[in-house]
């Protein structure tokens, strides 16, 4: 059985949101950045704010798919505080930062 | 041990270059992810939230020392130095990369392993009782059966593509270690008054969305007709089984919605259509060739009591807890049974570094005729080992953290992988399950509560097994916030039940105080200390752990 995804910010209103997959080779959690290209951390991911922004960078996401860099890309909703970007769903936060039961194996996320 | 012979092994071989092939393809573009997504799924392997995840065959959960080396090796050469031991007796790599799977199956075919059927709406792993084949109270040792059942299941080209996954078990034992009755198919090796060997034959049983009890069938088949009676069931499901709505879409729907009483009617007709073409009676002679791969090891004989065993008990409470706790009855006079308990105080239940999986694979070589068992409690066993030696085990176990002593009590918990881990998941549920430990862990308190199963799954579809607890707690996601519900009464032992929902749920902070609560009113209302939770529980219903939890109405 494979996970359906969770589209998050289909079902909110956060203001800014993200675009996300694993990485095909790796199945690595990246982000898509400014530039088109798709990075490891979150704080270097571009950030759409609006509808029309959100679509163009699911768009640009999707042929990250095409591309076979990245399994599923889909948007995320996200909130920019001291720390710098975090995710607002904990699916998405976990995804962010690795498991919280091994801190061993965490992800870098800070801005 | 089942050794594989030569179609086994071309099979495994041909898989392992098939999927090579496949990885390739994808990686190529050849393939869509849709393409690829089954294709994977049949070679066990899933993309979860972090990463892509391996789930490795264990058929009816036995290893050799040789197969648990080469995991080690996979968890240190390909992982991140450990691997998670499931439910249904397999293990699973979180971390490996696509590009290495290739690379890890071929490892696993050297040790005749592979991940086939370990995903799929197919015939999975066929799980047994984990001390088969040394249990004092088995009838006979089920895991010929299981490899007969194997060998039929694989690849079978009309049960590939059921409506949904499909679940076996066989016990042999009069009591259930392996929660027989909910599986699709549940198997009980029995004999009757004449001393024949068969089986009573359950159908319908299930976890997840709709928890259900299997239903007997029959009460006593031949064992010649094991593989046309199991068809039959098979063929009754294929065809009538929903594949409009995958959440129905389980046998045990179809008995809930035809009737028990139609179904086995339905399966009965099919069986004595199978049976006419004689293709699948078992001939004794292949039974018997099968049997003879599992003859049991050449022990060497022991007086009953081992004064080594019982000096050790007498000088330390530790050894004594771990004697009483996991060290059971052996069907050879002076060994024992000991399950190397994978839920230290606060771990992580079922997770196992490379380092320890050596280690058991060398006390098994030392101390257990090289042989390992998987529980589908998330635990590995050692299944022959001489009560002189069980001393001299623990101390090697202790130097290695293998040594907790808490089969069977209040912090041998199942839990999922959760939302830590899991891409189905809403809740957590590992660092549930380690609260409790903590909050239970020390050898007093545990003694003092006695039997209690507690089984945490972190979401419906219950691979922690959350409706079979004697405390079942499931996670779930309220509007983004994860809480936990608590069910009381669950049972997977020959007793089966489904655990009953006691309230409304509890946040992640809430629940271990929850769970204390309904411990501790178990503790002041037992009516004496051999009393288990659960045999109190059945006694006094939920109201008085309502009333603590809640408050009186």
């Amino acid at each position: 059985m494979t996970a359906p995804i969770q589209k998050s910010a289909a079902k909110t209103k956060a203001a800014q949101q993200v675009v996300t997959g694993n990485r095909l080779i790796d199945g690595v959690v990246v982000y898509l950045d400014a530039a088109g290209g798709w990075t490891e951390k979150i704080q270097d991911a571009r950030v759409a704010e609006g509808a029309d922004d959100l679509e163009d960078a699911v768009a640009t996401g999707k042929e990250g798919e095409k591309n076979r860099i990245v399994v599923e890309a889909y948007p995320i909703d996200v909130t920019r505080g001291p720390d710098g970007l975090r995710p607002v769903r904990i699916r998405e936060k976990i995804r962010a930062e690795g498991p919280t039961v091994r801190m061993d194996l965490a992800r870098p996320v800070g801005a | 041990m089942y050794r594989y012979d030569e179609f086994d092994h071309d099979f495994v071989q041909a898989r392992t270059a098939q999927f090579a092939d496949q990885v390739e393809r994808r990686l190529s573009g050849e393939l869509t992810e849709e393409q690829f997504r089954p294709l994977r799924l049949m070679n066990g392997l899933y993309l979860q939230l972090h990463a892509y995840m391996l789930r490795i065959a264990v058929p009816y959960g036995t290893l050799s020392s040789k197969q648990m080396r080469m995991l080690a090796h996979v968890g240190r050469t390909y992982d991140r130095n450990y691997g998670h031991f499931t439910t249904r007796q397999n293990l699973q790599f979180n971390w490996p990369t696509l590009k290495d799977v290739p690379a890890i199956l071929r490892d696993l075919a050297s040790v005749e392993m592979h991940a086939l059927q370990t995903s799929g709406n197919c015939i999975r792993n066929v799980t047994t009782d984990h001390f088969a084949g040394a249990a004092a109270d088995e009838v006979a040792d089920p895991r010929p059966y299981c490899e007969i059942l194997r060998q039929w299941s694989s690849i079978h080209p009309e049960f590939s593509y059921l409506p949904r996954k499909f679940k076996i078990a066989v016990i042999a034992s009069p009591k259930d270690r392996a929660a027989m009755q909910f599986h699709d198919i549940g198997l009980e090796l029995k004999r009757n008054d004449a001393g024949e060997t068969g089986f009573a034959v359950f159908v319908g049983g299930g976890l997840g969305r709709t928890p259900m009890i299997g239903h007997r069938v029959r009460d006593f088949l031949p064992e010649e007709d094991l593989l046309a009676y199991v068809e039959a069931i098979m063929r009754v499901y294929n065809l009538h089984g929903r594949r409009d709505n995958k959440y129905k879409a389980r046998i045990k729907i179809l008995v809930h919605e035809t009737g028990a009483e139609e179904i086995a009617r339905q399966i009965e007709a099919e069986f004595a259509e199978v049976r006419k073409t004689d293709l699948l009676r078992l001939p004794e002679d292949e039974i018997a060739r099968i049997q003879a791969y599992f003859q049991p090891p050449a022990l060497p004989e022991k007086p009953a009591r081992s004064s080594a065993f019982e000096a050790a008990k007498a000088d330390s409470r530790a050894f004594a807890a771990f004697a009483q706790n996991n060290v059971s009855a052996h069907k050879a006079a002076g060994y024992g049974i000991v399950t190397v308990s994978l839920k230290p105080i606060g771990g992580i239940p079922g997770d196992a570094t490379d380092a320890q999986m050596d280690v058991v694979a060398d006390l098994a070589d030392r101390f257990s005729q090289s042989e390992i068992r998987v529980s589908h409690e998330q635990n590995l066993v050692l299944p022959h080992v001489a009560l002189d030696d069980v001393p001299a085990l623990y101390a090697e176990l202790k130097a290695h953290g293998l040594e907790t002593g808490n089969a069977g009590l209040v912090t041998d918990i199942i839990a999922c992988p959760g939302l830590d881990y899991c891409a189905l998941a809403n809740a957590r549920s590992i660092n549930i399950a380690q609260d409790l430990s903590n909050r239970f862990g020390s050898a007093e308190k545990q003694a003092e509560i006695g039997e209690l199963k507690i089984k945490i799954s972190g979401c419906i579809n219950a691979c922690g097994h959350h409706h079979a607890g004697h405390i079942g707690i499931l996670g779930v996601d309220k509007r983004g916030e994860e809480v936990y519900q608590v069910t009381l009464g669950g049972s997977g032992d020959e007793t089966a039940a489904v655990g009953a929902l006691v309230g409304p749920g509890f946040t992640g902070e809430e629940i271990g105080g929850a769970i204390e609560t309904v411990v501790d009113t178990y503790l002041k209302l037992r009516e004496r200390p051999d009393e288990t939770f659960l045999a109190a529980v059945r006694r006094l219903g939920q109201k008085p752990f309502k009333e603590a939890l809640y408050g009186a109405a």
